[in-house]
């Protein structure tokens, strides 16, 4: 394994070195901003509460894309059911906060969520067991999604379902999920998901000290995840990705077994995007099942899409440049947003299918 | 001369008897404004003597609207206005009488007997179902008149039930046993609650009481599985609508557009921009829906024209790319609705002729929108079919979905193929629109709703194969109705979808796959 694959052509050295930079310069910038939250309120370099927290959400999201980015930018499976992965995992981190409510509820009781005694239960469903404890929650974040991304996967690529299909299928399965988890007897809170926690790991949610610790917990995830998909990525097996996406039947004629492979990349991707999802709730304070909308995911591959598909700095680039161009345009044209959004998909595909990343290839041969 | 003598002939004929029963009517009529007791025994005279201008004074009585005035004479009150119940002179109001339940209990028999003689036939037909509850032997020998006089087939058939519930109750034996055959053919949940009530009277006819009850089990089984049948094509015909225009530009173009839900959408805007736009011209407005088929075609095909020459043709062969894009059209379209019209339902009237129920043969109740859909989405399939398989734009058509480049060097022009294709399937889904405003909400998310099954439908179908997606669909509709019962409606979609995955598994290509050089791409 030799010879190049053909893939992303590398960027001159310079250029790459910018990029590095910049990306590097980024994500230290914010690591800063929990640490300029606690200058006084008239200093000029102060940021809001507001902007720490929405921040710590596009880290989530950042993870999410890169999630993306390894399946789709380097093995060529594009899924349009990863926020149902993101959403799994923030189901069982949801679940470990409501566990941890106790009898600080609205009925006080000590062992039932409210919406499980106002609907009349009795007691914990067994698939609750366990849930009160942080690590087993965490373990499920990534249990649950790479479960079901290896049932899924397996029975996909096993049967050779692959490009528009296979996105189809996991649009149809995150869609599935949403339906089930609006039903109030499937005991995860109907549409009113999950709410009104009150701490993690014994620090109460709405200080500034757990949301600058969540703050970090996130980019310490976010950093992590790019040095394991990085490491994958220059691997033989991220090699092989990019052989896999560009011509399947070769690679598996070269005696490589591709459906194992590729089962590995998105099983993978998976857990990752449940992790992000399991950081994403105690942020947000809140899950429920609109998390499964299909439209979330297609926006989530979007942002990989704008960033840059096939490079890792292209997906968080992706994720914070869109999530930003939305906080703020949300704020002031609410109606604008979705011009914009659907826009996007249009100019990037038609215009722009390197994304922004691709912008640095300009005058570089192919 | 001859005329007049005829006249008076006449005269004198009607005249007697109707001067005879004038005085029965009225004498008994007096009662009503006695006590409780006189009350009641006029209620049963004007109920025995079977004069229908009993009919309205006794319901007022019976809702108490009636009043009598000092002289005698009674009013009825009828929305705020009163006149005189036997002249119908306007009149001003008087004391309004009061009843007793002996009274209330009188009335409803007279009102039931009085019914029966009613020259309204949905009279009659309320009057035999309320003596089918009462089942009071006394109405035997009434309701055997009313049958015998009777005309109205619907009519006839409840009259009859009712007689045989009320023979039920009689003391003749032979009676017995004919109402509990007329009660088991008449197959009716009511039936059966009558057979059971009668059960615990009669222990000698235990046995044919049971026999009937079980007949009628087997009756209204048959007749809830051929209802479910029936929602099963309903909602596989709606399938079918909405993945028509899918399985011509995905199945036969092969190209990914999510857009499609959206098509539909506009489809459903179309009837109602037709709609109001007809309110100026009242003697068109009933005809709005068929006009807003044509007008349906016509806007979604224009915007599919539009879609694939301004932006799909430059992702030929990047199905991906074309996905996300066309995703990003949607989106589009549905804000710009959103702006236009507002993110609230719009109203769609539906025609007389599509609305109430009908009842087929076996007592099976169906409703006629429904009933038409399914017969639109044939109709639009068939068009479909006949579209490609005898229209030159149809064999141009399959030409270049064979070879393309074969096609090009024979003098077709590919690219007009393309859009034509493209605009074909896009007005089908308009014409799925105009239908599916008549059973669902017409709002800007419309289409989203029917995307991923419409996408179902055409791979498990067989992409490329029209009777594929149309064998698809019902088979769909018809497997989540039938699961709903013991599944519930969400379980039941869940479980279709799992059940598709598996599929394909099984049959990568779907149900119909095409073979042989077709089926390369």
């Amino acid at each position: 394994m030799s010879a190049t694959v053909t893939g992303a052509p590398r960027l001159r050295p310079s250029r790459a070195l910018i990029l590095r930079g910049l990306l590097l310069a980024g994500l230290a910038l914010l690591a800063l901003l929990p640490v300029l939250n606690r200058l006084p309120a008239d200093s000029a370099l102060y940021v809001s509460d507001f902007v720490v927290s929405v921040s710590g959400k596009w880290i989530c999201y950042a993870v999410l894309a890169l999630a993306i980015d390894l399946a789709w930018g380097y093995a060529g499976i594009l899924s349009l059911g990863h926020g149902a992965f993101f959403a799994l995992g923030g189901y069982a981190m949801g679940m470990h906060l409501m566990r941890l409510i106790g009898p600080r509820g609205v009925y006080g009781n000590p062992i039932l969520p409210d919406f499980m005694v106002f609907l009349g239960w009795k007691e914990l469903p067994w698939y609750w067991w366990g849930f009160s404890s942080f690590p087993f929650a965490l373990l499920m974040a990534l249990v649950v999604p790479g479960l079901l991304a290896g049932v899924v996967g397996y029975l996909a690529f096993r049967s050779r379902i692959t490009g528009v299909y296979f996105s189809i299928i996991t649009q149809a399965m995150t869609y599935a999920l949403m339906l089930a988890f609006f039903r109030n007897d499937m005991g995860f809170g109907g549409n009113n998901g999950f709410t009104d926690f009150k701490e993690l790991l014994g620090l109460p949610l709405n200080t500034a000290e757990a949301r600058a610790a969540l703050f970090y917990a996130a980019l310490a995830v976010l950093a992590g995840a790019l040095w394991l998909c990085r490491h994958i990525t220059r691997s033989k097996l991220g090699r092989v990705l990019v052989a896999v996406r560009d011509a399947e039947s070769r690679v598996r004629f070269l005696g490589y077994d591709t459906t194992h492979v590729k089962l590995a990349v998105f099983v993978l991707s998976a857990m990752l995007a449940g992790l992000a999802g399991a950081l994403y709730v105690p942020l947000t304070g809140i899950i429920n099942p609109g998390e499964f909308s299909p439209g979330n995911s297609i926006e989530a591959v979007i942002w990989v899409a704008v960033g840059g598909r096939g490079t890792l700095a292209g997906a968080l680039l992706g994720a914070f440049t869109v999530n930003a161009v939305k906080t703020w345009l949300t704020s002031f044209a609410p109606d604008l947003w979705l011009f914009v959004l659907g826009g996007l998909f249009i100019a990037v595909t038609l215009f722009l299918p390197r994304g922004l990343v691709g912008l640095l290839h300009k005058g570089e041969g192919r | 001369m001859r005329r007049i003598l005829l006249l008076l002939i006449l005269l004198l004929l009607s005249a007697t008897p109707t001067a005879r029963a004038q005085d029965a009517f009225t004498a008994a009529l007096a009662g009503l404004s006695g006590g409780y007791g006189a009350q009641a025994e006029a209620v049963e005279r004007l109920g025995a003597l079977g004069d229908p201008r009993a009919l309205p004074i006794l319901q007022a009585l019976a809702e108490g609207h009636l009043q009598k005035r000092a002289d005698g004479a009674f009013l009825v009150e009828q929305g705020g206005t009163v006149r005189e119940a036997v002249s119908g002179a306007a009149a001003t109001a008087g004391e309004t009488i009061r009843i007793n339940n002996r009274v209330r209990a009188a009335l409803r028999g007279a009102l039931g007997r009085l019914q029966l003689v009613a020259p309204e036939a949905a009279q009659r037909l309320t009057a035999a179902d309320a003596l089918f509850r009462s089942r009071d032997a006394a109405n035997i020998p009434p309701l055997e008149q009313a049958l015998a006089r009777e005309t109205a087939p619907g009519v006839r058939d409840r009259l009859a039930l009712a007689l045989a519930a009320t023979r039920l109750g009689a003391p003749d034996a032979a009676a017995k046993r004919q109402g509990i055959e007329l009660l088991a053919e008449s197959g009716s949940a009511e039936a059966r609650a009558a057979l059971l009530e009668a059960r615990a009277a009669n222990p000698d006819l235990a046995g044919e009481i049971d026999a009937a009850v079980a007949a009628i089990d087997r009756q209204l089984e048959l007749r809830r599985i051929a209802e479910t049948v029936f929602q099963g094509l309903s909602l596989g015909s709606i399938l079918l609508l909405a993945a028509l225009g899918l399985a011509v530009t995905f199945g036969v173009m092969g190209v990914i557009n999510m857009a499609h839900g959206e098509m539909v959408m506009l489809g459903a805007y179309t009837t109602v921009v037709v709609q109001e736009a007809l309110r100026g011209i009242p003697w068109l407005l009933p005809w709005s829906l068929p006009l807003s088929v044509p007008a349906a075609f016509l806007v979604t095909a224009a915007v599919g024209v539009a879609l694939e020459r301004g932006l799909i043709r430059h992702l030929y062969g990047r199905p991906l790319e074309t996905l996300l894009m066309t995703f990003g059209v949607g989106m589009i379209l549905q804000q710009t609705v959103r702006l236009i019209f507002g993110a609230q339902n719009q109203e769609v009237t539906s025609p007389t002729w599509m609305q109430g129920t009908l009842t087929l043969p076996g007592g099976v109740i169906v409703t006629q929108n429904r009933l038409w859909i399914i017969l639109f989405g044939l109709l639009v399939l068939a068009l479909t079919i006949a579209a490609i398989r005898f229209t030159r734009f149809g064999l141009e058509m399959r030409a270049v979905v064979q070879n393309r480049r074969i096609a090009s060097t024979m003098g077709i022009r590919t690219g007009r193929v393309d859009a034509m294709t493209f605009a074909f399937g896009s007005g089908i889904a308009g014409m799925a629109g105009v239908a599916l405003s008549q059973i669902d909400n017409v709002s800007p998310n419309l289409g989203t709703g029917y995307i991923i099954d419409s996408f179902m439908v055409v791979v498990f179908g067989g992409v490329g194969s029209l009777a594929g997606t149309m064998i698809g669909a019902f088979t769909l509709g018809l497997v989540n109705k039938l699961l709903e019962p013991w599944a519930g409606a969400v379980l039941a979609k869940i479980a279709v979808l799992v059940g598709i995955m598996l599929f394909i598994q099984r049959r990568p290509k779907g149900l119909f796959a095409l073979k042989g050089r077709a089926a390369e791409p």
